[in-house]
């Protein structure tokens, strides 16, 4: 495993950046398995987000994971395939 | 389409002569002018350095984060007027039908600011740093949009593009949705693009003043006159139907009772410009007669030609010195698609108090038989103005304002 894994830290750090926060959310609050729309993150905030990891951490997402639906838990964990893959090779 | 009556029930101002309708008309009455030499970027490398800057507007104090990253400047100060209007209307979005609301708003250059800043990460960092927001962040179209999601506002909505004329054509529009059954409807115009890939966009117009002096600049019907000084901010008003206005218990400032439109004859044509038909097509809609006109709000060019021309079509229509005319946009510069709005703003707000405000700096060249309003600001009693616009490449547009009628 890498020494510096993708935390919820870092994608909130990145999703402030990104887009902001929604009045009323606390992303330091129990977040990891809400999806981001309940968030209040559109599919562009999370297209900016999304492109923002990928020249942070030099890594491709895929263009179908950013969707509606998915989670911070989900996207973390994404995240950190990605990393150990390039990591390794 | 019905003619119902509809009226101005809120006005958000942002502009260089201060943020909020209350500080703008008393620095208007005051001659306390926004203009001075560029601080948004340093202009020693352009031939134009001076602007109308707005000063002490900072987004976050007006804005929920999520709306800050995803805004030009332009978009924050129309969202902020629009809350501003709102309240001043006693509006409660979430207490009217969505479908019930529209948005009509002016623009002319759209955002140029974070045009500028998403262009520069992609030809000097590469494609993948280029916000996802530049989709829609420069468009004309972004601050109705904003507005309306903002505001939950479904109604008939849209942009009007016709530089300066637009904030004149934009509450045109919204009269018409109005009248075609819409509730209510936010209109105006606010734009800002006081950055450098804006300036040298305004630059190459070829009408900006290059004089350094913020008190000989920018001198509409003056002998002197050198160009414009360009100016950012604007104002949002709330139109709506007298009687739902009526039945809700809402303050009306006034009434949007005339508008008219032309576009000038090709350069060189023998036929004279649009702005006296525009005029008289305005007074025609108001059922008003050229005597029943207390002030007007010039367009103020600035360039000679432009000034003799709108000079000109005052006197065809009222008179040598037939009526008193205003130029409070002396103090905010020209404000492009903000600039109509801000004088329809300035107009209601000289309706109810029954004072007209001064132009600065202006020495009036006898030559166009106009009475401009100089000095000082005078007392009359008023109630119609007539608010003109001029657009770059040809766009006339008047509306005539009338103060609501006494209980």
């Amino acid at each position: 495993m890498p020494a510096d894994p993708f935390t919820l830290a870092d994608l909130t750090r990145i999703l402030l950046e990104a887009a902001g926060a929604e009045e009323g959310v606390d992303l330091d609050g129990d977040v990891l398995d809400t999806e981001f729309t309940a968030l209040g993150y559109e599919s562009l905030a999370l297209l900016e987000t999304g492109s923002r990891i990928e020249r942070t951490y030099g890594i491709a997402l895929d263009d179908d994971l950013l969707t509606d639906a998915l989670t911070p838990r989900a996207l973390i964990g994404v995240v950190n395939d990605l990393l150990t893959v390039s990591r390794t090779v | 389409m019905s003619t119902a009556t509809v009226v101005v029930t809120g006005l958000g101002v942002a502009a260089p002569t201060g943020l909020g309708a209350r500080e703008h008309w008393a620095a208007t009455l005051g001659s306390r002018s926004g203009i001075g030499r560029l601080t948004r970027f340093d202009p020693s490398g352009y031939p134009a350095k001076l602007a109308g800057e707005i000063t002490g507007f900072t987004a976050e104090e007006h804005l929920p984060g999520r709306l800050v990253p995803q805004t030009d400047r332009m978009t924050r100060l129309a969202l902020a007027a629009a809350d501003w209007a709102l309240a001043d209307a006693s509006v409660r979005p979430d207490e009217l039908a969505s479908f019930d609301m529209g948005v009509v708003t002016a623009s002319a250059s759209g955002g140029f600011e974070f045009g500028q800043n998403e262009l520069r990460k992609l030809w000097s960092q590469g494609s993948q740093y280029v916000s996802a927001y530049q989709s829609f962040a420069w468009f004309y179209a972004v601050n109705s949009g904003q507005i309306s999601i903002r505001n939950g506002m479904k109604g008939p909505s849209g942009v009007v593009v016709s530089e300066q004329a637009g904030g004149l054509d934009a509450v045109a529009q919204a009269r018409r949705q109005i009248r075609k059954g819409t509730r209510l409807v936010v209109s105006g115009g606010v734009d800002a693009s006081l950055c450098p890939w804006g300036w040298v966009a305004q630059l190459a117009g070829g009408r900006l003043s290059t004089s350094e002096d913020p008190a000989r600049a920018y001198l509409p019907f003056d002998r002197d006159a050198c160009g414009h000084v360009p100016g950012e901010g604007g104002a949002i008003l709330i139109l709506e139907a007298a009687e739902s206005a009526r039945e809700r218990g809402a303050h009306s400032y006034g009434e949007i009772a005339g508008y008219g439109a032309t576009f000038d004859p090709k350069p060189g044509s023998s036929r004279p410009p649009g702005l006296r038909k525009a005029v008289e097509l305005a007074l025609a809609d108001a059922g008003a007669q050229p005597a029943d006109v207390d002030v007007v709000f010039a367009d103020a060019a600035g360039v000679p030609d432009l000034d003799r021309a709108e000079a000109a079509a005052l006197s065809q229509v009222f008179g040598p010195h037939g009526v008193p005319v205003s130029v409070p946009k002396t103090m905010t510069g020209r404000l492009y698609s903000g600039a109509a709005p801000l004088d329809l703003a300035t107009a209601l707000l000289a309706l109810r108090d029954g004072i007209v405000p001064a132009a600065v700096n202006v020495k009036l060249c006898p030559e166009y038989g106009i009475d401009l309003v100089v000095d000082r600001p005078r007392r009359l009693g008023l109630r119609t103005a007539l608010v003109l616009a001029r657009g770059y490449g040809g766009f006339n547009s008047a509306v005539v304002l009338r103060a609501p009628a006494p209980h």
